[in-house]
């Protein structure tokens, strides 16, 4: 027990939980600005993972992590696209389309993976390239901190302003009032003027943007390869973060890093014999309580008018 | 039969065959040799008895996953627990199928109503916050997968693990609780009797008795249902304890009727198959059976595909995607929709006018 205690307070653990939390922040973010929109985006576990595969091979076909980058981002854009079209334009169920997305990105990675690597399992036999960690200058001297948070990738910093950026965007921005508007009723914000369609197919983009980003740094930064399902799951933990964070970008940043803390407690748990399965559903099982203790109270309140 | 009725199939059928042309869309721009590669994945899965063996093997859980999920659509509930329905009652059912000690004919059965059990209790955790307190069933349920995955898993390394065997597997299950193979040859077993009288159950409940008419009058319009006296929280609780029977029930024939250990080590898949089966089948019980088994086809298809010639099986993960947008899609084709209804106006006008 106590090199499990020396171990989770280790400068490590610490910074593996800046790693671990990076892509749940960014889908945690799609998450809030398309749910706020009233578009909730479930397809963000798939849209990652096809960001992570395009990422890694057009990192390799280019040998440039930034065109990786940018096809990680487009490629995400492109199918949040084709969700907003299809749940905007022809009245698609939501879900449903999220569920269908999320099909394709699994099979339709590996079937893709197969042409290019000729490997169903990981792209290992792919040259592909990672994007840079990066040192900040005077705070990576600084002893305990400085190893902490100097060091990271690229991306994890980008996950840190993409909750500045969500925040702002739904708290002094045109586009947020209109999103908000939206999603809270679609008929009255219509009524003056907002295009409902216009708006929720802008916030289904922006969280493609995310997922553009979340997906990149899986393949591009965690590791330096892609492989089948590598999302594992995130994407889901991703919505249960926004749930947990009651649709609020702060309060979904802080659920994320729950969740990132979970996970590396889990990962430590397992090395120190601890059942690491049981760790793992702590989260949920908040998400769980907590939704079930929020649902309680509207329903007492509305009990009582 | 309505018009607006023909118009769904005929919507369905145009989704199967953009599914069909699709793959052989894909098969062409892959494929070395495209036509011999179209005429296996369109043929082959017909040419033997083994190979239907295996459409049938598959539609199995497609079934009861299509089934759970149905039920759930028509009283309007988006419950997508049916991936950790089907785990935890594998566990579950397949503790009982380990260590109980029963005479033949009863075993398996006393397994599928344990698995059944494992169903309902899962379920009605999203059931029960939903009816009672309205709290969002789509993030209970995806909570309780998460949740029945790590417990599961828990019970799958600390007590059943086979330690004898590499891999992650449990101890062999009993051979009494194995359903039994019924088509020599092949690997269809008993649990397709048992899909299909689940699908006929579940058909009689929804169209046949005064609770069916309330969980679609709740799917139609839960408020009217409300202010018409019925019970809305009463039929949520029946929904999910249905659903998660059927789907328990599919999760534990799946590992006794195909499996000789418990194998999963992720979460199957099948809830979210659910949905797609259910969604091709208009949410029809009956019509889950044929949703359920034209899936399998292409599954099958490409499966041999992959095998005899060099297109990964994968493909049918695009197909699936694109059916479930286009039927999922109100307004594919609503063109024709409109000027199909129409035409049924104007007969019934003339013939109002002939009358008179």
């Amino acid at each position: 027990m106590k090199g499990f205690i020396n171990l989770i307070v280790s400068t490590d653990f610490v910074y593996s939980i800046f790693r671990v939390m990076t892509p749940l922040l960014f889908a945690s973010m799609g998450a809030v600005i398309s749910d706020v929109a009233g578009a909730p985006n479930i397809a963000l576990e798939g849209l990652m993972l096809m960001a992570a595969f395009s990422g890694m091979y057009f990192g390799y076909l280019a040998q440039s992590a930034a065109v990786g980058l940018l096809m990680a981002l487009l490629t995400a854009v492109l199918f949040a696209g084709v969700l907003a079209f299809f749940t905007l334009y022809y009245r698609t169920n939501i879900i449903l389309g999220g569920i269908a997305l999320n099909s394709l990105a699994s099979g339709g990675t590996v079937f893709l993976l197969y042409l290019v690597a000729n490997d169903k399992g990981t792209s290992v036999s792919l040259a592909s390239k990672t994007l840079p960690n990066i040192n900040i200058p005077v705070i990576e001297n600084i002893p305990i901190l400085g190893s902490i948070i100097s060091g990271h990738n690229v991306l994890t910093y980008v996950s840190v302003l993409a909750v500045a950026f969500t925040y702002y965007l739904l708290k002094s921005t045109a586009l947020g009032a209109h999103i908000k508007a939206v999603g809270e009723k679609k008929e009255a914000a219509e009524s003056v003027g907002i295009s409902a369609v216009k708006t929720q197919a802008a916030a289904l983009l922006l969280s493609g943007v995310m997922c553009g980003f979340g997906g990149a740094f899986m393949s591009m930064g965690y590791v330096s390869w892609f492989s089948r399902d590598m999302l594992s799951s995130r994407g889901w933990i991703a919505l249960a973060a926004e749930a947990m964070g009651r649709q609020t970008a702060l309060g979904s940043a802080a659920a994320s890093m729950l969740f990132g803390v979970a996970d590396a407690v889990s990962n430590a748990a397992a090395t120190q014999g601890l059942p690491s399965d049981l760790v793992k559903t702590i989260p949920y099982v908040a998400t769980l309580v907590g939704l079930t203790i929020f649902s309680v109270r509207i329903y007492r309140r509305q009990k009582e008018v | 039969m309505n018009r607006e009725k023909t118009f769904n199939i005929l919507c369905t059928a145009v989704a199967m065959l953009a599914a069909i042309l699709v793959a052989f869309l894909i098969i062409i721009l892959v494929s070395d040799k495209p036509v011999e590669s179209i005429l296996i994945f369109l043929m082959q899965p017909f040419s033997s008895g083994r190979y239907v063996g295996n459409i049938v093997e598959t539609a199995i859980p497609l079934i009861f996953s299509g089934l759970s999920m149905a039920i759930l659509f028509q009283a309007g509930l988006f419950n997508l627990g049916g991936e950790g329905v089907f785990f935890m009652a594998g566990i579950v059912g397949s503790i009982a199928a380990i260590w109980l000690k029963l005479p033949i004919f009863i075993f398996p059965l006393v397994c599928l109503a344990v698995g059944a059990g494992t169903g309902i209790l899962v379920m009605l955790v999203p059931g029960a916050l939903r009816a009672k307190f309205n709290a969002n069933e789509m993030v209970t349920s995806l909570m309780m997968n998460n949740i029945c995955y790590g417990v599961g898993c828990y019970i799958l390394n600390n007590m059943m693990r086979d330690t004898a065997v590499s891999s992650l597997v449990s101890y062999k299950y009993r051979s009494a609780a194995l359903l039994p193979t019924i088509v020599s040859g092949t690997r269809v077993h008993v649990g397709i009797l048992i899909a299909l009288l689940c699908a006929a159950m579940v058909y009689v409940f929804l169209y046949k008795t005064k609770w069916g008419l309330q969980v679609r009058a709740t799917g139609a319009n839960a408020k009217f249902a409300k202010y018409s006296g019925m019970n809305v929280m009463k039929v949520i609780l029946l929904v999910h304890v249905i659903a998660g029977a059927v789907a328990g029930c599919g999760g534990i024939v799946e590992c006794l009727g195909l499996h000789k250990r418990f194998e999963w080590t992720a979460l199957p898949g099948y809830g979210f198959d659910g949905a797609m089966i259910a969604m091709l089948a208009n949410n029809n019980p009956l019509g889950v059976i044929g949703a359920a088994a034209f899936v399998a086809y292409l599954r099958v298809g490409a499966d041999l595909v992959s095998r005899f010639a060099d297109v990964p099986t994968e493909m049918v993960s695009i197909l699936q995607t694109l059916i479930i947008l286009l039927i999922s899609a109100e307004k594919f084709l609503h063109k024709y929709k409109q000027r199909w209804m129409e035409k049924d106006i104007q007969i019934k006008e003339v013939q109002h006018e002939g009358l008179h």
